[in-house]
Protein backbone atom coordinates (compact mmCIF):
# COMPACT_ATOMS: atom_id res chain seq x y z
CA UNK A 1 0.00 0.00 0.00
CA UNK A 2 1.79 3.15 -1.11
CA UNK A 3 -1.08 5.60 -0.97
CA UNK A 4 -0.93 8.29 1.65
CA UNK A 5 -3.68 9.17 4.09
CA UNK A 6 -4.53 12.43 5.76
CA UNK A 7 -4.67 10.56 9.05
CA UNK A 8 -4.24 7.05 10.41
CA UNK A 9 -6.04 6.13 13.60
CA UNK A 10 -4.66 3.19 15.58
CA UNK A 11 -7.35 1.32 17.48
CA UNK A 12 -11.13 1.06 17.18
CA UNK A 13 -12.23 1.72 20.75
CA UNK A 14 -14.21 4.80 21.84
CA UNK A 15 -11.36 7.28 21.28
CA UNK A 16 -10.29 5.77 17.95
CA UNK A 17 -13.83 5.60 16.65
CA UNK A 18 -14.56 9.14 17.77
CA UNK A 19 -11.40 10.42 16.08
CA UNK A 20 -11.86 8.44 12.85
CA UNK A 21 -15.55 9.34 12.59
CA UNK A 22 -14.97 13.06 13.17
CA UNK A 23 -12.19 13.29 10.59
CA UNK A 24 -13.94 11.14 7.98
CA UNK A 25 -17.16 13.10 8.40
CA UNK A 26 -15.19 16.28 7.68
CA UNK A 27 -14.03 14.76 4.40
CA UNK A 28 -10.51 13.70 5.36
CA UNK A 29 -8.94 10.57 3.93
CA UNK A 30 -8.80 8.37 7.01
CA UNK A 31 -7.44 4.89 7.65
CA UNK A 32 -8.24 3.11 10.90
CA UNK A 33 -6.34 -0.01 11.96
CA UNK A 34 -7.61 -2.48 14.55
CA UNK A 35 -5.76 -5.60 15.72
CA UNK A 36 -8.87 -7.51 16.76
CA UNK A 37 -10.97 -9.78 14.56
CA UNK A 38 -13.65 -7.09 14.73
CA UNK A 39 -13.79 -3.74 16.53
CA UNK A 40 -14.40 -4.48 20.20
CA UNK A 41 -12.93 -7.97 20.26
CA UNK A 42 -9.91 -6.75 22.24
CA UNK A 43 -11.71 -4.24 24.39
CA UNK A 44 -13.04 -4.42 27.92
CA UNK A 45 -15.18 -1.97 29.83
CA UNK A 46 -17.62 -2.10 32.78
CA UNK A 47 -19.52 -0.73 30.91
CA UNK A 48 -21.34 2.58 31.18
CA UNK A 49 -21.91 4.88 28.25
CA UNK A 50 -22.20 8.57 29.03
CA UNK A 51 -24.61 9.96 26.48
CA UNK A 52 -23.26 13.50 26.38
CA UNK A 53 -19.85 12.57 24.96
CA UNK A 54 -21.35 10.41 22.20
CA UNK A 55 -24.16 12.89 21.48
CA UNK A 56 -21.55 15.51 20.60
CA UNK A 57 -20.30 13.14 17.89
CA UNK A 58 -23.45 11.28 16.77
CA UNK A 59 -26.45 13.28 18.03
CA UNK A 60 -29.04 10.63 17.11
CA UNK A 61 -27.07 7.61 18.37
CA UNK A 62 -30.09 6.41 20.37
CA UNK A 63 -31.86 5.46 17.15
CA UNK A 64 -29.76 2.40 16.45
CA UNK A 65 -26.97 2.04 19.04
CA UNK A 66 -27.06 -1.23 21.04
CA UNK A 67 -27.96 0.18 24.46
CA UNK A 68 -28.76 -2.14 27.37
CA UNK A 69 -30.53 -0.12 30.08
CA UNK A 70 -30.59 3.54 31.04
CA UNK A 71 -29.50 4.11 34.61
CA UNK A 72 -32.12 5.37 37.02
CA UNK A 73 -30.44 4.30 40.23
CA UNK A 74 -26.88 4.60 41.48
CA UNK A 75 -25.88 2.66 44.59
CA UNK A 76 -22.65 3.24 46.50
CA UNK A 77 -21.87 0.43 48.89
CA UNK A 78 -19.25 0.06 51.58
CA UNK A 79 -18.64 -3.59 52.42
CA UNK A 80 -17.07 -5.33 55.34
CA UNK A 81 -16.95 -9.11 55.45
CA UNK A 82 -20.55 -9.55 56.64
CA UNK A 83 -22.33 -6.33 55.78
CA UNK A 84 -22.86 -3.50 53.40
CA UNK A 85 -23.71 0.09 54.11
CA UNK A 86 -25.05 2.04 51.22
CA UNK A 87 -26.32 5.26 49.81
CA UNK A 88 -28.69 4.96 46.90
CA UNK A 89 -29.89 7.63 44.57
CA UNK A 90 -32.87 6.79 42.42
CA UNK A 91 -34.94 9.25 40.48
CA UNK A 92 -37.76 9.04 38.00
CA UNK A 93 -36.17 12.09 36.39
CA UNK A 94 -33.64 9.70 34.88
CA UNK A 95 -36.54 8.16 32.95
CA UNK A 96 -36.21 10.95 30.43
CA UNK A 97 -36.57 11.14 26.68
CA UNK A 98 -32.84 11.34 26.21
CA UNK A 99 -31.35 9.42 29.14
CA UNK A 100 -27.99 10.51 30.50
CA UNK A 101 -26.22 7.20 31.18
CA UNK A 102 -26.65 3.71 29.78
CA UNK A 103 -25.21 0.32 30.50
CA UNK A 104 -23.75 -1.16 27.34
CA UNK A 105 -21.93 -4.26 26.15
CA UNK A 106 -18.63 -3.02 24.93
CA UNK A 107 -17.99 -5.40 22.02
CA UNK A 108 -21.42 -4.51 20.61
CA UNK A 109 -21.12 -0.74 20.95
CA UNK A 110 -17.64 -0.73 19.38
CA UNK A 111 -18.96 -2.73 16.43
CA UNK A 112 -21.87 -0.31 16.03
CA UNK A 113 -19.61 2.74 16.26
CA UNK A 114 -17.23 1.23 13.75
CA UNK A 115 -20.07 0.83 11.26
CA UNK A 116 -20.74 4.55 11.59
CA UNK A 117 -17.04 5.24 11.00
CA UNK A 118 -17.17 3.23 7.77
CA UNK A 119 -20.37 4.98 6.68
CA UNK A 120 -18.63 8.31 7.28
CA UNK A 121 -16.07 7.26 4.69
CA UNK A 122 -13.08 5.97 6.63
CA UNK A 123 -11.23 2.83 5.57
CA UNK A 124 -11.26 0.39 8.48
CA UNK A 125 -8.86 -2.56 8.51
CA UNK A 126 -9.12 -5.23 11.22
CA UNK A 127 -6.89 -8.17 12.16
CA UNK A 128 -3.83 -5.98 11.71
CA UNK A 129 -1.39 -5.16 14.49
CA UNK A 130 0.63 -1.97 14.22
CA UNK A 131 4.18 -2.79 15.27
CA UNK A 132 6.02 0.54 15.02
CA UNK A 133 5.71 4.16 14.06
CA UNK A 134 7.78 5.39 11.13
CA UNK A 135 9.72 8.61 11.53
CA UNK A 136 11.70 10.74 9.10
CA UNK A 137 15.26 11.93 9.73
CA UNK A 138 13.99 14.87 11.76
CA UNK A 139 11.96 12.59 14.04
CA UNK A 140 8.56 13.51 12.61
CA UNK A 141 6.09 10.65 12.50
CA UNK A 142 5.28 9.97 8.84
CA UNK A 143 3.41 6.68 9.08
CA UNK A 144 3.49 3.27 10.63
CA UNK A 145 4.46 -0.34 10.16
CA UNK A 146 1.97 -3.21 10.49
CA UNK A 147 2.38 -6.96 10.74
CA UNK A 148 1.03 -7.37 7.20
CA UNK A 149 3.32 -7.99 4.26
CA UNK A 150 4.49 -4.67 2.78
CA UNK A 151 2.79 -3.21 5.79
CA UNK A 152 4.20 0.32 5.80
CA UNK A 153 1.53 3.01 5.49
CA UNK A 154 2.00 6.77 5.40
CA UNK A 155 -0.05 9.71 6.65
CA UNK A 156 0.24 13.35 7.68
CA UNK A 157 -0.67 12.46 11.22
CA UNK A 158 -1.00 9.28 13.28
CA UNK A 159 -3.58 9.34 16.06
CA UNK A 160 -2.72 6.79 18.74
CA UNK A 161 -5.89 5.39 20.29
CA UNK A 162 -4.31 2.06 21.10
CA UNK A 163 -5.41 1.78 24.69
CA UNK A 164 -3.90 1.74 28.14
CA UNK A 165 -0.73 -0.17 27.26
CA UNK A 166 0.02 1.94 24.15
CA UNK A 167 3.16 0.05 23.28
CA UNK A 168 3.45 2.20 20.17
CA UNK A 169 3.80 5.39 22.19
CA UNK A 170 6.23 3.62 24.50
CA UNK A 171 8.34 2.23 21.67
CA UNK A 172 8.43 5.63 19.98
CA UNK A 173 9.59 7.22 23.23
CA UNK A 174 6.48 9.40 23.58
CA UNK A 175 5.46 7.87 26.86
CA UNK A 176 7.11 5.97 29.71
CA UNK A 177 6.05 2.50 30.85
CA UNK A 178 3.01 2.47 33.13
CA UNK A 179 3.83 2.68 36.82
CA UNK A 180 2.27 -0.15 38.90
CA UNK A 181 0.69 2.43 41.22
CA UNK A 182 -0.85 4.24 38.24
CA UNK A 183 -2.89 1.35 36.85
CA UNK A 184 -5.60 -0.86 38.28
CA UNK A 185 -6.10 -4.42 37.14
CA UNK A 186 -9.80 -5.19 36.85
CA UNK A 187 -11.34 -8.60 36.25
CA UNK A 188 -14.92 -9.01 35.19
CA UNK A 189 -17.49 -11.68 34.44
CA UNK A 190 -20.68 -11.56 32.42
CA UNK A 191 -23.50 -13.21 34.37
CA UNK A 192 -26.61 -14.01 32.36
CA UNK A 193 -30.07 -14.03 33.93
CA UNK A 194 -33.57 -13.71 32.48
CA UNK A 195 -34.68 -10.10 32.09
CA UNK A 196 -37.56 -10.40 34.54
CA UNK A 197 -35.27 -11.85 37.22
CA UNK A 198 -32.97 -8.83 36.89
CA UNK A 199 -35.98 -6.51 36.98
CA UNK A 200 -37.22 -8.07 40.21
CA UNK A 201 -33.87 -8.35 41.96
CA UNK A 202 -32.92 -4.78 41.21
CA UNK A 203 -36.36 -3.25 41.55
CA UNK A 204 -36.59 -1.93 38.00
CA UNK A 205 -38.85 -2.34 34.98
CA UNK A 206 -38.58 -1.99 31.22
CA UNK A 207 -35.33 -0.39 30.15
CA UNK A 208 -34.46 0.89 33.62
CA UNK A 209 -31.10 -0.08 35.06
CA UNK A 210 -29.07 0.03 38.26
CA UNK A 211 -25.38 0.58 38.90
CA UNK A 212 -23.70 -0.53 42.11
CA UNK A 213 -20.19 0.76 42.90
CA UNK A 214 -18.58 -0.96 45.85
CA UNK A 215 -15.60 -0.35 48.12
CA UNK A 216 -14.47 -1.98 51.33
CA UNK A 217 -12.78 -5.04 52.75
CA UNK A 218 -13.68 -6.96 49.63
CA UNK A 219 -10.43 -5.62 48.12
CA UNK A 220 -8.42 -7.05 51.05
CA UNK A 221 -6.99 -3.67 51.99
CA UNK A 222 -5.90 -2.90 48.44
CA UNK A 223 -6.88 0.34 46.74
CA UNK A 224 -9.74 -0.63 44.50
CA UNK A 225 -13.45 -1.01 43.91
CA UNK A 226 -15.94 -3.56 42.73
CA UNK A 227 -19.09 -3.14 40.67
CA UNK A 228 -22.31 -4.69 39.44
CA UNK A 229 -24.01 -3.20 36.38
CA UNK A 230 -27.38 -4.35 35.09
CA UNK A 231 -27.57 -5.03 31.37
CA UNK A 232 -30.74 -6.16 29.64
CA UNK A 233 -30.24 -9.86 30.28
CA UNK A 234 -26.92 -9.95 32.05
CA UNK A 235 -24.98 -8.50 34.96
CA UNK A 236 -21.44 -7.20 34.59
CA UNK A 237 -19.66 -8.18 37.80
CA UNK A 238 -16.13 -7.01 38.42
CA UNK A 239 -13.44 -5.92 40.81
CA UNK A 240 -10.21 -4.01 40.31
CA UNK A 241 -7.23 -2.93 42.41
CA UNK A 242 -3.94 -1.13 41.82
CA UNK A 243 -1.29 -3.34 40.26
CA UNK A 244 1.20 -2.12 42.90
CA UNK A 245 -1.12 -3.49 45.59
CA UNK A 246 -1.43 -6.86 43.84
CA UNK A 247 2.35 -6.98 43.89
CA UNK A 248 2.51 -6.04 47.55
CA UNK A 249 -0.16 -8.45 48.79
CA UNK A 250 0.30 -11.43 46.47
CA UNK A 251 -3.50 -11.62 46.12
CA UNK A 252 -4.78 -13.22 42.93
CA UNK A 253 -7.41 -11.28 40.96
CA UNK A 254 -9.62 -14.35 40.42
CA UNK A 255 -9.69 -15.22 44.15
CA UNK A 256 -10.65 -11.63 44.85
CA UNK A 257 -13.47 -11.85 42.30
CA UNK A 258 -14.73 -15.14 43.78
CA UNK A 259 -14.69 -13.73 47.31
CA UNK A 260 -16.63 -10.73 46.11
CA UNK A 261 -19.22 -12.91 44.37
CA UNK A 262 -19.61 -15.00 47.51
CA UNK A 263 -20.11 -12.03 49.83
CA UNK A 264 -23.42 -12.49 51.69
CA UNK A 265 -24.77 -9.20 50.29
CA UNK A 266 -23.68 -9.97 46.70
CA UNK A 267 -24.34 -13.69 46.23
CA UNK A 268 -28.17 -13.40 46.27
CA UNK A 269 -28.01 -10.89 43.40
CA UNK A 270 -26.08 -13.33 41.22
CA UNK A 271 -27.85 -16.53 42.22
CA UNK A 272 -28.55 -18.92 39.36
CA UNK A 273 -26.72 -16.88 36.75
CA UNK A 274 -24.83 -18.38 33.84
CA UNK A 275 -21.34 -16.96 33.35
CA UNK A 276 -20.36 -16.57 29.72
CA UNK A 277 -17.12 -14.63 29.77
CA UNK A 278 -14.17 -13.76 31.99
CA UNK A 279 -12.23 -10.63 31.07
CA UNK A 280 -9.31 -8.65 32.43
CA UNK A 281 -8.09 -5.17 31.68
CA UNK A 282 -5.83 -2.44 32.99
CA UNK A 283 -7.40 0.88 33.89
CA UNK A 284 -5.21 3.98 33.94
CA UNK A 285 -5.78 5.57 37.34
CA UNK A 286 -2.74 7.82 37.73
CA UNK A 287 -4.87 10.85 36.96
CA UNK A 288 -3.66 14.29 35.94
CA UNK A 289 -0.03 13.83 36.95
CA UNK A 290 0.30 10.66 34.89
CA UNK A 291 -0.85 12.25 31.61
CA UNK A 292 2.05 12.22 29.14
CA UNK A 293 2.64 14.74 26.38
CA UNK A 294 -0.20 13.91 24.00
CA UNK A 295 0.98 15.45 20.73
CA UNK A 296 4.14 16.01 18.73
CA UNK A 297 5.39 16.20 15.16
CA UNK A 298 2.93 14.06 13.23
CA UNK A 299 1.33 12.27 16.21
CA UNK A 300 -1.36 12.56 18.86
CA UNK A 301 -2.51 10.39 21.76
CA UNK A 302 -6.16 9.95 22.90
CA UNK A 303 -8.15 7.93 25.41
CA UNK A 304 -6.62 5.39 27.79
CA UNK A 305 -3.28 5.69 25.99
CA UNK A 306 -3.13 9.23 27.36
CA UNK A 307 -4.32 8.12 30.84
CA UNK A 308 -7.58 10.03 30.44
CA UNK A 309 -9.61 8.35 33.17
CA UNK A 310 -11.38 9.89 36.14
CA UNK A 311 -11.05 6.94 38.50
CA UNK A 312 -13.17 8.41 41.29
CA UNK A 313 -16.18 9.05 39.06
CA UNK A 314 -15.64 5.91 36.99
CA UNK A 315 -15.45 7.99 33.82
CA UNK A 316 -13.18 6.86 31.01
CA UNK A 317 -15.09 6.11 27.83
CA UNK A 318 -16.53 9.63 27.77
CA UNK A 319 -13.04 11.07 28.13
CA UNK A 320 -11.85 8.71 25.40
CA UNK A 321 -14.56 9.87 23.00
CA UNK A 322 -14.03 13.52 23.90
CA UNK A 323 -10.24 13.40 23.51
CA UNK A 324 -10.67 11.52 20.23
CA UNK A 325 -13.10 14.14 18.98
CA UNK A 326 -10.94 17.08 20.07
CA UNK A 327 -7.83 15.55 18.46
CA UNK A 328 -9.78 15.04 15.25
CA UNK A 329 -11.16 18.59 15.28
CA UNK A 330 -7.61 19.88 15.66
CA UNK A 331 -6.51 17.90 12.60
CA UNK A 332 -9.56 18.98 10.59
CA UNK A 333 -8.95 22.67 11.39
CA UNK A 334 -5.25 22.47 10.49
CA UNK A 335 -6.08 20.68 7.27
CA UNK A 336 -8.65 23.32 6.33
CA UNK A 337 -6.09 26.05 7.01
CA UNK A 338 -3.49 24.20 4.94
CA UNK A 339 -1.16 23.97 7.92
CA UNK A 340 1.23 21.05 8.57
CA UNK A 341 0.83 18.59 11.47
CA UNK A 342 3.74 19.93 13.48
CA UNK A 343 4.27 19.88 17.21
CA UNK A 344 3.53 23.61 17.41
CA UNK A 345 0.32 23.37 15.38
CA UNK A 346 -1.00 20.27 17.14
CA UNK A 347 -0.58 22.02 20.50
CA UNK A 348 -4.11 23.30 19.86
CA UNK A 349 -5.27 19.82 20.89
CA UNK A 350 -3.82 20.20 24.38
CA UNK A 351 -5.36 23.66 24.69
CA UNK A 352 -8.80 22.37 23.78
CA UNK A 353 -8.37 19.58 26.32
CA UNK A 354 -7.58 22.22 28.96
CA UNK A 355 -10.81 24.00 28.17
CA UNK A 356 -12.89 20.83 28.35
CA UNK A 357 -14.14 18.87 31.34
CA UNK A 358 -11.42 16.31 30.68
CA UNK A 359 -8.46 18.25 32.04
CA UNK A 360 -10.59 20.32 34.43
CA UNK A 361 -11.87 17.20 36.20
CA UNK A 362 -8.55 15.38 36.20
CA UNK A 363 -6.85 18.49 37.58
CA UNK A 364 -9.41 18.73 40.36
CA UNK A 365 -8.48 15.27 41.62
CA UNK A 366 -4.78 15.46 40.79
CA UNK A 367 -3.72 14.53 44.36
CA UNK A 368 -6.29 11.79 44.88
CA UNK A 369 -4.42 8.83 43.31
CA UNK A 370 -1.33 9.42 45.45
CA UNK A 371 -3.49 10.03 48.50
CA UNK A 372 -5.35 6.73 48.16
CA UNK A 373 -2.16 4.89 47.34
CA UNK A 374 -0.67 6.08 50.64
CA UNK A 375 -3.80 5.86 52.77
CA UNK A 376 -5.19 2.37 52.42
CA UNK A 377 -7.06 2.70 55.73
CA UNK A 378 -9.98 3.93 53.64
CA UNK A 379 -10.20 0.45 52.14
CA UNK A 380 -9.63 -1.53 55.34
CA UNK A 381 -10.11 0.23 58.72
CA UNK A 382 -12.96 2.52 57.81
CA UNK A 383 -15.31 -0.05 56.25
CA UNK A 384 -14.91 -2.19 59.36
CA UNK A 385 -15.38 0.78 61.71
CA UNK A 386 -18.44 2.08 59.91
CA UNK A 387 -20.03 -1.35 59.83
CA UNK A 388 -19.34 -1.91 63.52
CA UNK A 389 -20.80 1.51 64.35
CA UNK A 390 -23.94 0.81 62.31
CA UNK A 391 -24.37 -2.59 63.90
CA UNK A 392 -24.04 -1.05 67.37
CA UNK A 393 -26.53 1.64 66.46
CA UNK A 394 -29.21 -0.62 65.03
CA UNK A 395 -28.98 -3.59 67.38
CA UNK A 396 -31.54 -3.28 70.20
CA UNK A 397 -30.09 -5.13 73.16
CA UNK A 398 -30.95 -3.28 76.34
CA UNK A 399 -27.83 -1.11 76.26
CA UNK A 400 -28.68 2.58 76.55
CA UNK A 401 -28.04 4.87 73.56
CA UNK A 402 -25.46 7.04 75.31
CA UNK A 403 -23.32 4.00 76.08
CA UNK A 404 -23.72 2.88 72.48
CA UNK A 405 -22.54 6.26 71.20
CA UNK A 406 -19.54 6.02 73.46
CA UNK A 407 -18.74 2.57 72.06
CA UNK A 408 -18.99 3.84 68.51
CA UNK A 409 -16.69 6.80 69.11
CA UNK A 410 -14.19 4.70 71.05
CA UNK A 411 -14.07 2.23 68.16
CA UNK A 412 -12.91 4.93 65.76
CA UNK A 413 -10.48 6.50 68.24
CA UNK A 414 -8.95 3.16 69.12
CA UNK A 415 -8.32 2.29 65.48
CA UNK A 416 -7.11 5.63 64.17
CA UNK A 417 -6.49 7.90 67.20
CA UNK A 418 -7.88 11.43 67.44
CA UNK A 419 -4.93 12.75 65.53
CA UNK A 420 -5.33 10.06 62.88
CA UNK A 421 -9.05 10.73 62.45
CA UNK A 422 -8.51 14.45 62.13
CA UNK A 423 -5.57 13.92 59.78
CA UNK A 424 -7.61 11.56 57.57
CA UNK A 425 -10.43 14.11 57.36
CA UNK A 426 -8.09 16.95 56.44
CA UNK A 427 -6.14 14.85 53.93
CA UNK A 428 -9.30 13.58 52.29
CA UNK A 429 -10.76 17.08 52.03
CA UNK A 430 -7.53 18.37 50.48
CA UNK A 431 -7.24 15.59 47.93
CA UNK A 432 -10.92 16.06 47.04
CA UNK A 433 -10.57 19.79 46.42
CA UNK B 1 -13.41 -18.12 54.04
CA UNK B 2 -11.27 -19.91 51.49
CA UNK B 3 -12.65 -20.36 48.03
CA UNK B 4 -11.22 -22.87 45.61
CA UNK B 5 -10.91 -21.33 42.18
CA UNK B 6 -10.04 -22.97 38.95
CA UNK B 7 -8.93 -20.25 36.56
CA UNK B 8 -9.10 -22.75 33.70
CA UNK B 9 -12.86 -22.97 34.21
CA UNK B 10 -13.11 -19.21 33.81
CA UNK B 11 -10.88 -19.12 30.74
CA UNK B 12 -12.83 -21.98 29.22
CA UNK B 13 -15.79 -19.60 28.75
CA UNK B 14 -13.70 -17.35 26.53
CA UNK B 15 -13.05 -17.43 22.82
CA UNK B 16 -9.46 -17.49 21.60
CA UNK B 17 -7.65 -17.89 18.33
CA UNK B 18 -4.28 -19.17 19.45
CA UNK B 19 -1.30 -18.37 17.24
CA UNK B 20 0.25 -21.84 17.54
CA UNK B 21 3.98 -21.76 18.08
CA UNK B 22 4.16 -17.98 18.13
CA UNK B 23 3.67 -16.77 21.72
CA UNK B 24 3.42 -12.99 21.91
CA UNK B 25 5.07 -12.87 25.34
CA UNK B 26 8.42 -14.27 26.44
CA UNK B 27 10.43 -14.43 29.62
CA UNK B 28 13.72 -12.84 28.62
CA UNK B 29 16.11 -14.51 31.06
CA UNK B 30 14.95 -17.53 33.08
CA UNK B 31 17.84 -17.10 35.51
CA UNK B 32 16.50 -13.71 36.56
CA UNK B 33 13.26 -15.34 37.72
CA UNK B 34 15.26 -17.63 40.02
CA UNK B 35 16.48 -14.63 41.99
CA UNK B 36 13.14 -12.78 41.91
CA UNK B 37 11.75 -12.78 45.44
CA UNK B 38 8.02 -12.11 45.01
CA UNK B 39 7.41 -13.59 41.54
CA UNK B 40 4.42 -11.27 41.35
CA UNK B 41 3.55 -12.42 37.81
CA UNK B 42 2.55 -15.83 39.23
CA UNK B 43 -0.11 -14.30 41.47
CA UNK B 44 -1.20 -11.13 39.64
CA UNK B 45 -1.77 -12.56 36.16
CA UNK B 46 -5.57 -12.85 35.86
CA UNK B 47 -5.24 -15.83 33.52
CA UNK B 48 -2.62 -17.59 35.67
CA UNK B 49 -0.25 -17.82 32.71
CA UNK B 50 2.75 -17.92 35.04
CA UNK B 51 3.60 -20.61 37.58
CA UNK B 52 6.36 -20.76 40.17
CA UNK B 53 8.27 -23.98 39.59
CA UNK B 54 11.61 -25.28 40.87
CA UNK B 55 12.57 -21.83 42.14
CA UNK B 56 11.91 -20.28 38.76
CA UNK B 57 8.90 -19.32 36.67
CA UNK B 58 7.28 -21.24 33.83
CA UNK B 59 4.72 -19.74 31.49
CA UNK B 60 2.16 -20.63 28.84
CA UNK B 61 0.27 -17.85 27.16
CA UNK B 62 -2.65 -19.60 25.45
CA UNK B 63 -5.13 -18.17 27.98
CA UNK B 64 -3.61 -14.68 28.00
CA UNK B 65 -6.17 -11.87 28.29
CA UNK B 66 -3.68 -9.32 26.92
CA UNK B 67 -4.07 -6.97 29.87
CA UNK B 68 -0.39 -6.09 30.35
CA UNK B 69 -0.25 -6.65 34.11
CA UNK B 70 2.77 -8.99 33.98
CA UNK B 71 4.82 -6.47 32.03
CA UNK B 72 3.93 -3.63 34.39
CA UNK B 73 4.48 -5.69 37.54
CA UNK B 74 7.86 -7.02 36.36
CA UNK B 75 9.18 -3.54 35.70
CA UNK B 76 12.06 -3.60 38.19
CA UNK B 77 13.46 -6.75 36.62
CA UNK B 78 12.14 -5.86 33.18
CA UNK B 79 12.24 -9.53 32.35
CA UNK B 80 9.11 -9.88 30.26
CA UNK B 81 9.12 -9.24 26.54
CA UNK B 82 5.51 -8.29 25.85
CA UNK B 83 3.78 -7.47 22.62
CA UNK B 84 0.34 -7.91 21.15
CA UNK B 85 -0.42 -11.09 19.21
CA UNK B 86 -0.46 -10.91 15.44
CA UNK B 87 -3.56 -9.25 14.02
CA UNK B 88 -6.68 -11.36 14.54
CA UNK B 89 -5.07 -13.74 17.04
CA UNK B 90 -5.36 -14.03 20.82
CA UNK B 91 -8.38 -13.32 22.99
CA UNK B 92 -11.60 -12.53 21.14
CA UNK B 93 -14.08 -10.98 23.52
CA UNK B 94 -17.72 -11.63 22.78
CA UNK B 95 -18.91 -9.04 25.27
CA UNK B 96 -15.82 -7.26 26.62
Amino acid sequence: MTEKFDAIVVGAGPSGNAAAYTMAKAGLKVLQIERGEYPGSKNVQGAILYADALEKIIPDFREDAPLERHIIEQRLWMLDDQSYMGTHYRSDKFNEERPNRYTIIRAQIDKWFSKKVKEAGALVICETTVTDLLKDAAGKVIGLRTDRENGDIFADVVVLCDGVNSLLAQRAGFRAELKPEHVALAVKEMHFLPRDVIDERFNVKGEEGVVIEIAGTVTSGMVGTAFIYTNGESLAVGIGCLVSDFKKTGETPYALLERFKNHPSIAPLLKGSEVKEYAAHLIPEGGYKAIPKVYGDGWMICGDAGQFVNALHREGSNMAMTTGRLAAETVVALKAAGKPMTDANLATYRRSLEESFVIKDLKKYKDLPEFLHKNTQFFSDYPNLLSKAAETWFRVDGIDKKTKEGQMVRGFVKARGWRGLLGDAVKLARAWR
Amino acid sequence: MTVQIKVEDKLYQNRYRVDEGRPHIAIKDAAKCQSCTDKACTTACPAACYAAEDGGVTATFDGCLECGTCRVICQENSNIDWFYPRGGYGILYKFG
